[in-house]
């Protein structure tokens, strides 16, 4: 038998069929539904008369459009209607429809991408879809996850399978180990920064090496997170020792009597000896520093001992206008020394970067120190309600609230900005989240994404500084 | 779905590279449970000079005159002519609806981003890529006092301009015959449940913890 990569096993144990041409119809285990781009989908169905076909299969919560504040009477602190109506809607679907949903005041509830892993609701081996690009997180845990639109989540509620093609295979090997404060989003943003926002279109990408096999699962779930940013709309990372050690005991994972036979399952999802990818790159993890970005794509990045970089250095010319373009928007200089930036608010959360070990990570740098008086704001977003109870019963909320950065409720908050949580026109923001484009965080707000700690020691600095030089 | 017919059209150049989704349809559109009326948002940020809020009444807002979509020019386009990486970011469906509504059928980059492009068969909208090369020469013609027109022949896979110059283009079978027969995915999918049905009874003697 020829040597396989780990993605013609996960992809070759979902084939339902294959036509011809090669396009295939594969079946998808886990289903992840949140509120944005559910409703239309339950819409289509229930104009089409039909049921899902198996409601077991999905886990819904809402997230995107919740509250961080004081939100203890439920949906209808929602202040704004259409929001509110957004996740009222996602309350009724999956009553009607029968689907298990964690809502609102679910001490359960949280962003998507984190609730999954931290139930064991994804688990090695398995096909994960939601209508989030940011799907390919859940990679980390050896299963083939990715980001899909609405009519394909309506299609999945119907029929538990996908018409997909199969995707080319990449290897990202980094060869670590990386230096100490170098974490898991410094490594994917090396990464991006390297192969561009277009590099892993087309494929899917799994990342291995020490510095990938270094990371504990949450820093993969960070890693993988971000494989969207380079454009792959699947990341994952082989099973090891730390992945069954992760999933075991959680209420989703799988039970004593199958708990061997999983195991044993599992051990075989990593790429063969002699596998061959379509593409193969190799980093050196020890080479990296702590990554800031500087434009309006996550692949205008820098370290944070560099420069705004000047588009009269680049050669192609779409691509310095884009740098131009950039500058512009973002209201800096070329040649700026990246500590010289001063920021406004400070945001740490998303699903990128909102796990027990992010807020620890964070709180390592915040404790014993003040948020400067030039911040007009910090906050502090846990990713789920059990992240948060786990956070509480550790202190760190309290290291925060002392550090004058505010500890807010689960949800995607200011990643997006889809609930009240967002820049001002002109404001500038470190930010833990993935995506720096023109408006992300609100129309006119300039994001550069950082680590948690990078995060933490811009707000106590005032400015970008190497966390390491922190007095 | 509407087939995919034949068609002659107005082509819009936006000079971008990597224009993401949240920038086709930025996020407060997205709190709607309908799949129309995104048009009149396409590319708001860019479009308006005034902050954009749903509800609002787009016809008495400040056009930003410098954006090519409020160029005299390319009133009523169908094409919409770009650069690479195309509709990179989030997997929002509503990006190929506010293209849809807008009245737009075809996009023309030399690359996309993988979910967009997925999504835009999904809504009857044609993706073409072609090169560089390619896409450099339409952008020359599409700045001139006369706006470029195209006519795209899905079935002869060609777009034809006026001159009568043709531009052959690729396509993936399945979703030309989808898009020429205006065909619904979940309908021919449901064709094959009994194949779905045998898949699922293997799967759950062969790994039965993903069905707990």
């Amino acid at each position: 038998m020829s040597a396989k990569t780990l993605y013609d096993k996960l992809w070759e144990s979902h084939v339902v069929r294959t036509d011809e041409n090669g396009t295939a119809l594969i079946y998808i285990d886990r289903h992840l539904v949140h509120e944005v781009t559910s409703p239309q989908a339950f819409e289509g169905l229930r104009l089409a008369g039909r049921k899902p076909w198996r409601v077991s299969a999905n886990l819904a919560t809402p997230d995107h459009n919740v509250p961080t504040t004081e939100r203890s009477g439920g949906v209808s602190t929602i202040v704004d209607p259409i929001s509110r109506t957004q996740v009222e809607t996602l309350d009724e679907n999956c009553n009607s429809f029968g689907i298990p949903e964690f809502k609102m005041l679910d001490p359960r509830q949280g962003i998507v991408h984190v609730v999954g892993p931290e139930q064991g609701a994804t688990l090695p081996g398995m096909t994960v879809v939601c209508g989030d690009s940011h799907t390919s997180t859940h990679g980390a845990m050896g299963a083939l996850a990715f980001g899909i639109g609405t009519s394909e989540v309506e299609h999945v509620l119907a029929t538990q399978c996908l018409i997909q093609k199969k995707s080319k295979a990449m290897q990202i090997r980094v060869d670590g180990p990386v230096a100490p404060g170098v974490t898991a989003k410094d490594i994917v943003l090396a990464i991006i920064g390297e192969i561009g926002t277009a590099g892993g279109t087309g494929y899917a990408i799994e990342f291995a090496g020490q510095a990938i096999s270094d990371l504990s699962i949450e820093g993969r779930l960070t890693l993988c997170n971000m494989a969207i940013e380079a454009g792959a709309r699947a990341g994952f990372v082989a099973v090891d020792e730390k992945t069954i050690d992760y999933v075991k005991g959680r209420p989703y994972a799988p039970s004593d009597e199958n708990w061997e036979q999983a195991v044993a399952n599992w051990r075989t999802l990593h790429s063969d000896e002699g596998a061959e990818f379509d593409k193969v790159l190799v980093l050196d993890g020890s080479v990296i520093k702590p990554q800031v970005t500087w434009g309006t794509s996550p692949e205008m990045v820098v370290s944070i001992d560099q420069s705004v970089p000047d588009p009269a250095g680049e050669a192609d010319d779409v691509k310095a206008g884009g740098m131009r373009r950039a500058l512009e928007y973002m209201g800096l200089e070329a040649g700026t020394p990246m500590e010289m930036i001063r920021l406004d608010r400070v945001f740490i959360g998303s699903c990128t970067n909102s796990r027990i070990e992010d807020l620890r990570a964070a709180a390592e740098v915040a404790k014993g120190r003040r948020v400067a008086d030039s911040i007009k704001q910090a906050l502090v977003v846990p990713g789920s309600g059990l992240v948060k109870a786990q956070a509480e019963a550790e202190g760190l909320d309290e290291v925060f609230i002392e550090a004058g950065f505010e500890w807010r409720e689960p949800g995607c908050s200011m990643c997006l900005a889809m609930n009240a949580d967002r820049l001002q026109p002109g404001e500038r923001c470190a930010s833990t989240s993935n995506r720096n484009f023109e408006g992300r965080q609100g129309q006119g707000g300039r994001t550069h994404l950082v680590s948690p700690a990078m995060a933490a020691a811009a707000a106590v600095a005032g400015h970008f500084i190497d966390v390491g030089k922190l007095d | 779905m509407e087939k995919f017919e034949t068609f002659t059209g107005i082509v819009c150049p936006l000079d971008r590279s990597n224009v993401d989704t949240d920038a086709i349809i930025p996020k407060q559109f997205l709190k709607s449970i309908k799949r129309s009326g995104f048009g009149p948002n396409l590319f708001d940020e860019w479009r308006y000079l005034d902050q954009g809020e749903p509800g609002m009444d787009n016809s008495r807002r400040p056009l930003n005159p410098d954006f090519v979509l409020n160029d005299p020019r390319y009133q009523g386009a169908k094409i919409l002519l770009t650069r690479k990486n195309f509709g990179c970011g989030s997997s929002r469906e509503h990006a190929p609806w506010a293209l849809e509504d807008y009245g737009l059928r075809v996009i023309i980059a030399p690359s996309f981003a993988d979910i967009f492009f997925n999504n835009c068969f999904k809504n009857g909208i044609l993706p073409i890529v072609l090169n560089e090369e390619t896409v450099e020469k339409l952008f020359s013609i599409s700045g001139n006092q006369q706006a470029l027109t195209l006519t795209v022949d899905l079935q002869g896979q060609h777009l034809s301009l006026a001159d009568g110059e043709t531009i052959p283009f690729e396509v993936d079978p399945f979703r030309k015959h989808c898009l020429l027969n205006g065909l619904d995915d979940i309908g021919l999918t449901l064709e094959h449940v009994g194949d779905i049905k045998a898949y699922e009874a293997r799967r759950r003697s062969e790994a039965p913890w993903f069905f707990t």
